[in-house]
């Protein structure tokens, strides 16, 4: 039998089998990067102006998933605190003891999770003010089309 | 007491007075949004006075200690910003009455003032947190609020100017977010001041990298920078007069306050001159914007959409600033900061004065006002000269600290450049005050009266700030050197 470190192949495959294991263990990440292109990809080419606006949404869920991934811990469980939740122990000593117990447990970091929770919401103002735009640009010119809408303002002088 | 919890009060009366004027009507919303306007002046002067005579202000949300609280942390930089975000609130507050009475519905008018005081809450959030992640849901406040602001403009292309700036502006904020997360992705931290102790053992990574570049584009779509400045002339062609006079005076002012903060501060003006060689990327960009829209400026019809031009042309002078990466070269940037909101707030205040007389900023509609509103174009041409650079105005003195910075480098070709357009700045004012003072009035014009003084008395205010700091610079230039040295000493500490 060859030694796998003196045959070069050999070497070269283990290094692509690595690179290949790298690629599917990340796979969130790709999705992340695929649903960002796709949606800046509509946010640029598409004239409609709701289309847009579902463009720009799926660019910013690409980033939620973006964070949740980061704090993803590999085999940690949801950050929920186990030890005194649920017995209606609400005094210090209940608490100290449930952190007590959920520092010997490995979970996944909340924090990027609260953080998304606020960039959700602010996803979500931000995409009813655009469709409040939309709608008032459709009643003011009667289209949503950014093609058409350029043509009317160009008609009506700069 | 009270004096310890200045810095959030700077964000919070602000935004509670914003739900508030819902409920009130038309003058009562006016008066809580004068007098927010007003309090944030006075707590942003207060924060400035104690961080110079006794070092930064650091504040815990809730008591909770940082770096794991938020915190909100005030030095000389951006209690220098503080100070220029309230103060252009407060003079435009009282000078939005009649204004918006005229070009807003009267059912509209409460909304206003409270998307009004949001994005005044926004901005002065931004300025004064300590927490990166605070800094995107305070910048997402005030755009969110900017772009109600500005699709109320009487135009119909209002709409679709606010439409496109809400595309782009998003597009920045995203970017913004992902480069603050692949930042916490390596160290771990969102306090400004913990980051730039952690970021320089992860400098080499490409993560750290990355992070820089979504932050760059990020803050250089919201900054206007050039090329990515589009969403720019037509939003504030197209708002409000008063909306435009306080958006143009503080929005960008706080992007390119954010862009130092974070290249200087958090990731530290050794790596991003040394490493990232920000400097060079910046001066092509900033060189490219002074030229090429000075120019476009020169040839508008609406005297609005030049300034606007004139504007992103401006905030090229900021960064080329910045671009020298030297002492100097910021406190230009600072300096020309607070300069540039006092002579682009004075300038489209007055076009705001003119809109409610005659209806129109366009230059022929302008026609022959030097005799019809003596002392509304009188504010135009002292604001004009500001914005040339003419001796005993701030404009003169962001330029001179713009060319020593320049000539210290031993760039002399980028200090012939400034000089050559100040002269296209000089063009383009001209071409106004001809208009106004030696033609023929035009049938709209003859019939206009002078402002009133309400709308006059705001305009003048900063028109004679204008005037002040531009004999007396020495206090101006103190702070801003105080600050660029702090910038460029690295930590917030």
């Amino acid at each position: 039998m060859i030694p796998v470190a003196a045959n070069p192949l050999a070497q070269s495959l283990a290094a692509q089998l690595q690179i290949a294991q790298n690629l599917v263990s990340h796979y969130n990440y790709w999705v992340v990067i695929v649903l960002m292109m796709v949606g800046f990809h509509i946010l640029i080419a598409r004239g409609n102006l709701i289309r847009k606006i579902v463009g720009l949404n799926v660019f910013q869920t690409s980033v939620f998933m973006l964070y949740i991934s980061l704090g993803k811990i590999s085999g940690g469980t949801p950050p929920i605190l186990a030890g005194g939740v649920g017995h209606g122990e609400t005094d210090a000593h209940g608490a100290a003891e449930g952190a007590h117990q959920a520092a010997e447990v490995l979970y996944s970091n909340p924090l990027p999770h609260v953080l998304i929770l606020t960039a959700i919401v602010v996803g979500i103002a931000t995409t009813s003010v655009g469709l409040a735009l939309a709608v008032r640009i459709r009643e003011a010119y009667g289209t949503i089309e950014e093609e058409e809408i350029n043509a009317i303002e160009a008609e009506a002088g700069a | 007491m009270i004096s310890e919890h200045l810095p959030i009060l700077q964000v919070v009366i602000p935004l509670l007075a914003a739900p508030l004027c819902i409920f009130l009507r038309g003058r009562a919303a006016w008066g809580l949004a004068a007098l927010a306007s007003g309090s944030a002046l006075a707590i942003s002067l207060a924060l400035l006075g104690r961080v110079l005579s006794t070092g930064a202000i650091s504040y815990a949300l809730g008591d909770w200690a940082p770096p794991v609280g938020i915190e909100y942390r005030v030095d000389a930089v951006n209690a220098w910003v503080l100070v220029i975000v309230s103060t252009i609130g407060a003079v435009v507050g009282p000078y939005a009455l009649l204004s918006v009475e005229r070009e807003i519905e009267a059912r509209r008018i409460p909304l206003f003032y409270a998307a009004w005081l949001l994005c005044l809450s926004g901005l002065l959030g931004m300025a004064v947190t300590g927490d990166v992640f605070n800094v995107f849901v305070f910048l997402e406040i005030s755009s969110l609020s900017a772009y109600a602001l500005i699709a109320l403009g009487r135009d119909r292309r209002a709409l679709t100017s606010a439409f496109r700036y809400l595309v782009m502006g998003s597009v920045g904020a995203t970017f913004i977010v992902i480069g603050i997360g692949l930042l916490y992705s390596m160290t771990g931290s969102l306090n400004m001041a913990d980051l730039s102790e952690l970021l320089p053992g992860v400098w080499d990574t490409r993560t750290v990298r990355v992070a820089y570049g979504f932050l760059a584009v990020g803050f250089c779509l919201k900054l206007a920078l050039f090329p990515l400045h589009l969403w720019l002339p037509n939003a504030y062609t197209f708002a409000p007069s008063a909306v435009t006079a306080f958006m143009a005076s503080t929005a960008t002012k706080v992007a390119v306050y954010m862009l130092l903060r974070f290249f200087l501060t958090v990731f530290g003006a050794a790596f991003s001159f040394d490493v990232m060689r920000l400097d060079l990327v910046l001066l092509p960009l900033a060189l490219a914007a002074i030229v090429s829209m000075s120019l476009v400026a020169i040839f508008q019809e609406n005297v609005k959409r030049l300034l606007a031009y004139s504007s992103v042309a401006q905030i090229g002078y900021m960064i080329l600033g910045l671009s020298f990466a030297s002492a100097t070269g910021l406190t230009a940037t600072l300096l020309h900061l607070f300069n540039h909101a006092l002579m682009k707030g004075a300038l489209f205040m007055a076009l705001g004065c003119v809109m409610y007389r005659i209806g129109s900023v366009r230059i022929e509609a302008m026609a022959g006002l030097g005799r019809r509103m003596p002392i509304t174009m009188a504010a135009f041409v002292a604001g004009g000269l500001s914005l040339v650079g003419v001796p005993l105005t701030v404009g003169f003195v962001s330029k001179w600290y713009l060319i020593v910075g320049a000539l210290e480098r031993g760039w002399w070709p980028v200090a012939a450049l400034v000089l050559l357009t100040s002269a296209m700045a000089l063009v383009y004012v001209w071409r106004v005050v001809e208009a106004a003072y030696f033609r023929q009035a035009s049938a709209g014009a003859r019939r206009s009266g002078e402002a009133p003084w309400s709308l006059l008395a705001p305009t003048w205010a900063l028109v004679l700030l204008n005037l002040y700091f531009g004999i007396d610079a020495m206090r101006t230039a103190e702070v801003a050197r105080v600050a660029a040295e702090l910038l460029l000493a690295g930590t917030g500490r």
